[in-house]
């Protein structure tokens, strides 16, 4: 037997290609609906501990949340959110950038201030610092 | 010597479907030896065994040579009664029921391939409905769900093509009288 990829492809009949095919959707469509981590549906800032707001991600808005330090800014956009600016010294919770998935936490230390997106089905259980 | 009361002649099907039995437990136990990443993921080769038979005898053969395969296959390799025989019986239930309809779809247009992929599919389907219910009670099993239906995908294919690649070679040699495989 020799292997000749054109004589292998004689064997395969038009269904078969379809069946592959549909084999391969299913496991893009597997891939896709356990795999994506969860999509936020909304975000919770909390302040010194305390909730102080919690907002859906459906629409654009900026959130001005006062701490020790000064103002920290969050922004919310459709689907994600972000920390915009903060008066922390080393900025780790800006420069984390937009939060897209939920159970992501992003949070300004310094200034007492965090950003988590919530969804139904979050990455995380709990997280720990 | 006393001769024996039960006289048992095996029939010329009972040869062939020992005969091809044995072929699919050797492909079971060679598997057996090659190392794979991920439990559960593996090509299944003694599957190639069945749908040749399939396609040559019919799925009451094909039956008894896959459940056969299963039973003599966990025995060899200290399987029999384990979860992983469990597995593999539930796996290879399911997949005989969906080759028995699959048998049926036009020729003309599905051969072993597609019978070798929509098996593989029911053979992990099966598994991972047993391992939800019984062994891993929680929905993380169908978290490798993507892999394991890729590995359908793959191993379906490379199966059906090497069963059909020899259902034509030994169709060239005998035809058999009646073969379902006219092309």
């Amino acid at each position: 037997m020799r292997l000749d990829l054109a004589d292998w492809r004689g064997l395969l009949r038009p269904g078969d290609v379809l069946v592959a095919i549909g084999g391969l959707l299913v496991c893009g469509y597997a891939l896709f609906a356990l795999w994506q981590g969860g999509v936020p549906d909304g975000a919770v800032v909390r302040a010194g501990g305390k909730v102080i707001a919690r907002v859906d991600l459906a629409r654009e808005r900026t959130i001005e949340v006062p701490g020790p330090l000064g103002v920290t800014v969050i922004e919310i956009r459709p689907g994600r959110a972000r920390v915009a600016s903060d008066p922390g010294p080393r900025q780790y919770c800006v420069r984390q950038g937009w939060l897209t998935q939920a159970g992501a936490v992003a949070i300004c230390a310094p200034n007492e201030v965090s950003l988590s997106l919530t969804g139904r089905a979050a990455d995380y259980d709990s997280l720990n610092y | 010597m006393t001769p024996s009361t039960i006289e048992l002649t095996p029939t010329a099907e009972d040869r062939r479907i020992a005969r091809h039995a044995a072929a699919a437990i050797v492909l079971t136990v060679a598997e057996a030896a090659i190392p794979l990443p991920l439990p559960g993921v593996k090509p299944g080769l003694a599957n190639i065994v069945t749908l040749v038979v399939l396609a040559r005898w019919g799925w009451r053969e094909a039956v008894w040579v896959s459940l056969l395969r299963v039973l003599a296959g966990s025995l060899l390799l200290g399987q029999f009664l384990a979860p992983g025989f469990f597995l593999s019986l539930s796996g290879a239930l399911a997949s005989l029921v969906v080759l028995g309809l699959a048998m049926h779809l036009p020729a003309r247009w599905f051969g072993p391939v597609s019978h070798s992929i929509l098996a593989a599919f029911a053979h992990i389907g099966a598994q991972l409905v047993v391992a939800r219910l019984w062994l891993v009670p929680h929905d993380g099993v169908f978290y490798l769900t993507p892999v394991f239906a890729l590995a359908a995908v793959v191993f379906g294919l490379v199966n059906g093509l090497i069963g059909a690649r020899l259902l034509r070679e030994l169709y060239a040699k005998r035809p058999a009288a009646g073969d379902p495989m006219e092309r």
